[in-house]
């Protein structure tokens, strides 16, 4: 029997199939799992195109994460293909180019930043929570944000507002049953990856500091934790962030 | 399963006038995507993605800013059909 056998879970952030959702939505499939997805605007049609590459083709529904109509909507829309959700994966990031650069971002870039990929989090789980239940899984994936690194900047900013959104669902969607964790990934070759400036300066040195290495043409490892996080597997576990990096976040140096 | 030039030439203008309305006559070999047909790079995305569908071949993203011209996408096809 598979890990998410009969589980039904929307999966956002399917872009190409280089995404991280993809992979997740990919492999929770194999293991059982009936999958809804969601993209928006113009991404819409190559999301359709690239759930075609899924062993299974999966619904496609509309959702901007910053758009108040899409939330407010969700669970209706969603109510035409699944009578409920066991797991739910974020996987959005969005900055616009000038919030990687820290000196010059305006607030509006930051406040964008902020929007589409922390805020988000919290938003999401809302809109999805009329269709969870006990034991409902919310997972997200971020960027270590410990640290300041080369070049995320602003990105970075959001990402650490991202981690205190996790730990407040935690608190709040706890008494539910609803469990919140993230999944701190080393860097993968994606679009939203590329589109960052400079983002070689993390290819070139993960590798060298992970104690397991690390392939940033491979979007599994973080997924197989997603997957894992979805599972009845860890029960009592919210509020957590689990790192996939190969080891980075526990060197020195 | 490789395709002739005008076939893959056809079956990409289809594409392209799908996603931007541009006159499938007008994507002709010598037409800069950018430049000439004012495709955008989501746009670019888009019809990457369905010309991997249709022309069954994969145009790994590093490939795709050296697709400068209809006609350099083309030959990628016809040589990633084999
Ligand atoms: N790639 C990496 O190195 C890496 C590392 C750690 C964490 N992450 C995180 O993983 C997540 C997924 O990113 P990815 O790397 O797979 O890139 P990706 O570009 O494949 O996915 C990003 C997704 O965000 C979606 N998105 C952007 N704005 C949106 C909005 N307003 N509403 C709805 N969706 C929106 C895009 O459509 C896209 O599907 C992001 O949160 C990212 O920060 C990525």
């Amino acid at each position: 029997m598979g890990l998410l056998e009969g589980k039904k879970l929307l999966v956002t952030g399917v872009l190409m199939d280089s995404s991280i959702a993809f992979h997740v939505a990919r492999l929770a499939q194999q293991e059982g799992a009936e999958v809804v997805l969601t993209s928006f605007g113009r991404t819409m049609k190559i999301t359709r195109t690239i759930s075609r590459r899924l062993p299974t083709t999966p619904e496609v529904v509309e959702l901007d994460v910053t758009s108040t109509d899409d939330l407010d909507s969700l669970a209706d829309r969603l109510r035409e293909h699944v009578d409920g959700l066991d797991g739910v994966l974020h996987s959005i990031g969005f900055a616009p180019p000038g919030a990687f650069n820290f000196l010059e971002g305006t607030w509006e870039d930051a406040s964008t930043a902020l929007q589409a990929s922390a805020y988000s989090l919290k938003a999401l789980a809302v809109a999805a929570l009329p269709l969870m239940h006990e034991k409902s899984s919310l997972v997200g994936l971020t960027f270590d944000a410990q640290f300041a690194w080369p070049v995320y900047d602003w990105m970075g900013v959001a990402k650490a507002a991202f981690e205190s959104t996790n730990r407040y669902l935690a608190r709040d969607l706890g008494p539910r049953g609803v469990r919140c964790n993230l999944v701190a990934a080393g860097p993968v070759r994606t679009t939203a990856a590329k589109s960052i400036p400079g983002f070689e300066t993390f290819e070139n040195t993960w590798g060298e500091r992970a104690p397991l290495g690390w392939d940033v043409r491979d979007a599994e490892p973080a997924a197989r934790a997603c997957v894992a996080l979805m599972s009845d597997w860890f029960p009592a576990t919210t509020g957590e962030i689990v790192h996939v990096d190969g080891g980075v976040h526990a060197m020195g140096q | 399963m490789a395709q002739d030039e005008q076939q893959v030439l056809s079956g990409l203008a289809e594409i392209v006038n799908e996603e931007t309305g541009v006159d499938a006559a007008d994507v002709q070999p010598d037409k800069s995507f950018t430049e000439d047909l004012d495709i955008d790079s989501l746009s670019m995305m888009t019809i990457v993605v369905n010309a991997e569908e249709k022309f069954g071949v994969t145009i790994p993203d590093d490939e795709v800013k050296n697709l400068t011209t209809v006609g350099d996408a083309v030959k990628y096809i016809q040589t990633a059909q084999g």
